[in-house]
């Protein structure tokens, strides 16, 4: 089987991988590109373990190709964190426990990132919704609302 | 497997009739690409539709109703204020489908061509009205959604058509649509039933229904005689009663760990009810 050539951007960097073309991006980024901070928990989009941000859209790396990835510009949870500090949320969920065994919380990060891009004042309610397809089976995810909402509250008084 | 990325309808046809093996289409991937990590029905060949320009568009015709690219994700139809107010039980079935980063991806056209009898976009796709239009070798066709699916994971299409995108018709004043589905969580989950009605008035009263069944049948069916029990009337509670019955008796379920025969033939009649007042209730401009 050939392999195709892909160019694309991961977290502002030039990155170019040969992937067949049945690996998802999931597999591309932790097999290929050495990014394994993005976890496969089901490896069919349930668990949002692998969550990543596929031309600024929230998605499980798992539901899409590797090949797909030409030419698109990904966020992976290793592009989160800035050159000194970690990221809010981060800082966030280390300070309020919302974390225990981690495999979940670099897709939980990715995705409630995305939601406070959008939302900086979410509701419970909203907060939920969103986290809906990120599976936890620590946490029992009081701690992980708790953190975002914290969070977003953060931003809001910094804003 | 092969990939394709072709740039037009017709390149992706041609690619696709001169193909040997099982052929599958790429737009959101959230079943496809479940299927390639299961090995249920591989692709020898998988045809990437989103290089094909306008396929990610929301278009408003010129006779006033809209045309939805194939690839446009539920996102983008839950983000179009004046699609989502025209056809909210369109666009209230999309968003129900899986999560977050579910919908950044999926597409109305990939839930349809999916074939599930459970696929919540398909019922409000079919009670609006609307159709696809598919491109073969021989042209250009448009096809009522409701003569897609033929059975579960099955659809009419042949080697080498492909739809292009969703038309819906023109929303005129005092029409409404809804959608309701059961499920025994509160998000993430397939239906148990589902229900669209689209329904659009003449003075408060009903002159014409559409009522579509999901979940309760080898495919999404359309529920005609309980549609014309509805025609005429104002949607009192009497009506709603009969409606409800009539929904029940046309349901044919199965029993399977969802849900059995006999709890899916009450809970439609439920869910019917429900999304008749809803879809009234909007018609008449309550919301």
């Amino acid at each position: 089987m050939n392999k195709i050539h892909v160019k694309t951007n991961i977290n502002g960097d030039q990155v170019e991988f040969l992937a067949d073309s049945r690996e998802t991006l999931l597999d591309c980024l932790r097999d290929h590109v050495g990014l394994t901070g993005s976890k496969e928990g089901c490896g069919t989009g349930d668990c949002g373990a692998c969550s990543c941000i596929f031309d600024g859209e929230l998605v499980s790396s798992c539901l899409v190709l590797g090949v797909e990835a030409e030419g698109k510009s990904i966020e992976t949870i290793e592009g989160m964190a800035g050159q000194e500090d970690l990221h809010p949320l981060q800082k966030k969920f280390i300070e309020m426990a919302a974390l225990q065994c981690g495999f979940c919380t670099p897709g939980i990060l990715v995705a409630a990132k995305a939601l406070l891009e959008k939302n900086n004042n979410p509701t419970e309610t909203e907060v939920r919704y969103w986290l809906a397809g990120n599976l936890c089976r620590c946490t029992g995810y009081d701690k992980i609302i708790k953190a975002v909402m914290e969070t977003a509250k953060d931003i809001r008084e910094t804003a | 497997m092969q990939y394709h990325t072709p740039s037009s309808f017709s390149e992706a046809v041609t690619i696709s009739n001169s193909a040997d093996g099982l052929v599958k289409y790429l737009a959101g991937g959230t079943d496809v690409l479940v299927q390639l990590k299961i090995g249920n029905n591989s692709p020898d060949h998988l045809i990437d539709i989103k290089k094909i320009p306008g396929v990610k568009e929301i278009a408003l015709r010129e006779d006033g109703g809209w045309t939805i690219g194939a690839a446009v994700s539920g996102v983008q139809l839950t983000n179009h204020k004046k699609l989502s107010r025209e056809w909210p039980g369109l666009v209230e079935g999309m968003e129900l489908v899986g999560s977050a980063q579910i919908q950044s991806r999926a597409t109305l056209v990939g839930n349809l061509c999916n074939g599930s009898p459970a696929a919540d976009s398909v019922p409000g796709m079919i009670a609006a009205g609307a159709t696809v239009s598919v491109v073969s070798s021989s042209g250009t066709t448009e096809v009522l959604v409701e003569d897609i699916p033929v059975g579960p994971g099955l659809t009419n299409l042949g080697t080498g058509e492909i739809i292009t995108a969703v038309n819906l018709p023109k929303r005129n004043k005092h029409e409404g649509d809804a959608y309701l589905r059961f499920i025994p969580r509160t998000e993430m989950d397939i239906a148990v039933v589902g229900c669209a009605v689209n329904l659009s008035l003449e003075n408060e009263v009903i002159r014409s229904a559409k009522v579509v069944l999901g979940a309760v049948g080898p495919k999404v069916e359309v529920a005609t005689p309980a549609a014309e029990c509805l025609l005429g009337e104002n949607l009192d509670e009497n009506i709603l009663s009969i409606f409800s019955d009539k929904c029940s008796e046309l349901a044919k379920p199965i029993s399977d760990k969802r849900g059995s025969e006999e709890f899916r033939k009450e809970v439609i009649g439920v869910i019917a009810k429900r999304a008749a007042k809803k879809a009234y209730d909007r018609a008449l401009g309550n919301k």
